[in-house]
């Protein structure tokens, strides 16, 4: 009996900073805390961080680059998570790779660590030139990450476009570092702004936590030690949803007129109006 | 000053900043989607003003032709109030006649006024009557447009 096929994720997002690589270390460790085996891809040659955000930099000694020179075994390059043995990383290269990686060179570190994954999670390099577009070519689906932010999703506008055409199928949209409380007061995007704007499932929906910066300092995703972070559940919850589990999405901004519609009825209900 | 824009906001003078986003951003994809380069989108509209105007008389003050985006996919969206029918259609503006007599001129004059107000984003405002001019042969006939036109928005 053959293993069902790994299943080949893109994160990208167009512009930097909105949240890929850490969405793939939570991605990564949820899943792998899911029974998943999986692995995670830095594709981000010139400005890699996954290793990083995982605890893992002092524990690299090969990268994709001798991967694909066959100067070392692909087992040799990836670096397993102590705590989650079945989360590993496979580092990326030098920034120089930049300038020779071709898609086929990218297809092929997929193709090579897919057969011994469920989940390949490639993190992918800001912008939308080569860097993306071959992290693109080698994925099957992909996760558009934004924030509730004009320039992020006019930049996620693009990378959708992009995917579109390069047949990668389904895109699904996790919008991320979402503030309640200014969502409520009209002072940033609505939930259903954004998706209606990009037209795209939502995946799953993050709120702005300062836990993020404190497990980045740590080098221990979210989702690792469970501290019961708004983020780190919203994290284990795409990765519920993604192994097709049916997790119900919550909008942080309708729950709060939820409580004020309650609050409402009740008091219609007494007879006050 | 947050005071000021809470204030400013309570009786409705300031939009909340969420709207006046999504609206942007509606603008900005619409235009990213479609490819289209400003100068030809006003180029399209213009003609397309001049087509609807040889059969109708539309309010240009309240007319509107823009991109509009749904579901990803960009269509034109074209707003114009008609005052009333024309009993007959004018004849095609193109190629233009000198004559200042011919009804044509006071079309499309009418066509070039409205093209002003959105044609302010080309920073330099001469460039758009040099323009005017190139596009009649002779001085006379230049010369006898605009003088049309100035009328018709008082």
């Amino acid at each position: 009996m053959t293993p069902a096929p790994a299943r080949i994720i893109l994160i990208c997002s167009g512009k930097g900073g909105v949240g890929k690589t850490t969405l793939t270390a939570n991605l990564g460790i949820a899943l792998a805390k899911l029974g998943q085996r999986t692995t995670v891809l830095d594709a981000d040659f010139g400005l890699r961080n996954l290793d990083l955000l995982l605890g893992l930099e002092n524990r690299i000694v090969y990268t994709a680059q001798e991967v694909l020179a066959e100067t070392c075994r692909l087992e040799q390059a990836l670096v397993k998570h102590k705590q989650q043995p079945l989360l590993s990383l496979l580092p990326a290269g030098n920034p120089r790779m930049l300038e020779w990686l071709t898609p086929e060179d990218m297809k092929k570190i997929v193709e090579l660590v897919a057969g011994q994954s469920d989940f390949v999670l490639i993190d992918c390099p800001a912008g939308v030139e080569q860097g993306f577009k071959n992290a693109a070519l080698a994925a099957q689906e992909a996760i558009v990450i934004t924030t509730p932010e004009i320039s992020a999703v006019r930049d996620a506008d693009r990378v959708i476009g992009l995917l579109n055409t390069m047949a990668v199928q389904p895109v699904q949209l996790v919008l991320n570092r979402v503030r309640p409380k200014m969502v409520a007061n009209q002072e940033m995007l609505a939930v259903d702004a954004v998706t209606d704007i990009l037209a795209l499932p939502l995946l799953g929906l993050v709120v702005e936590d300062e836990q993020v910066i404190v497990s980045t300092n740590r080098g221990e995703p979210l989702t690792l030690a469970d501290t019961g972070s708004a983020a780190g559940r919203a994290y284990h919850n795409i990765a519920k949803r993604l192994c097709g589990e049916d997790v119900p999405l919550i909008d942080p901004s309708k729950e709060r007129k939820g409580l004020r519609a309650r609050f409402l009825s009740k008091i219609r209900q007494v007879g006050l109006f | 000053m947050a005071l000021l824009d809470f204030i400013q906001k309570l009786l409705g003078l300031q939009k909340p900043s969420a709207a006046m986003a999504k609206e942007r951003l509606q603008l900005v994809l619409a235009h990213d989607r479609s490819d289209l380069n400003p100068e030809l989108l006003e180029q399209m509209r213009r003609e397309i003003l001049e087509v609807v105007q040889r059969y109708v008389e539309i309010d240009l003050e309240e007319g509107d032709v823009s991109l509009a985006t749904e579901d990803r996919v960009t269509a034109l969206v074209a707003n114009l109030p008609i005052r009333r029918a024309r009993p007959k259609p004018l004849p095609p503006v193109q190629p233009p006649l000198p004559n200042p007599d011919d009804p044509n001129q006071e079309t499309k004059a009418e066509a070039e006024m409205s093209s002003q107000p959105a044609a302010t984003d080309s920073d330099d405002p001469s460039e758009t009557i040099s323009e005017t001019r190139s596009e009649t042969p002779t001085g006379d006939g230049a010369e006898a447009a605009p003088a049309a036109a100035d009328p018709q928005p008082g």
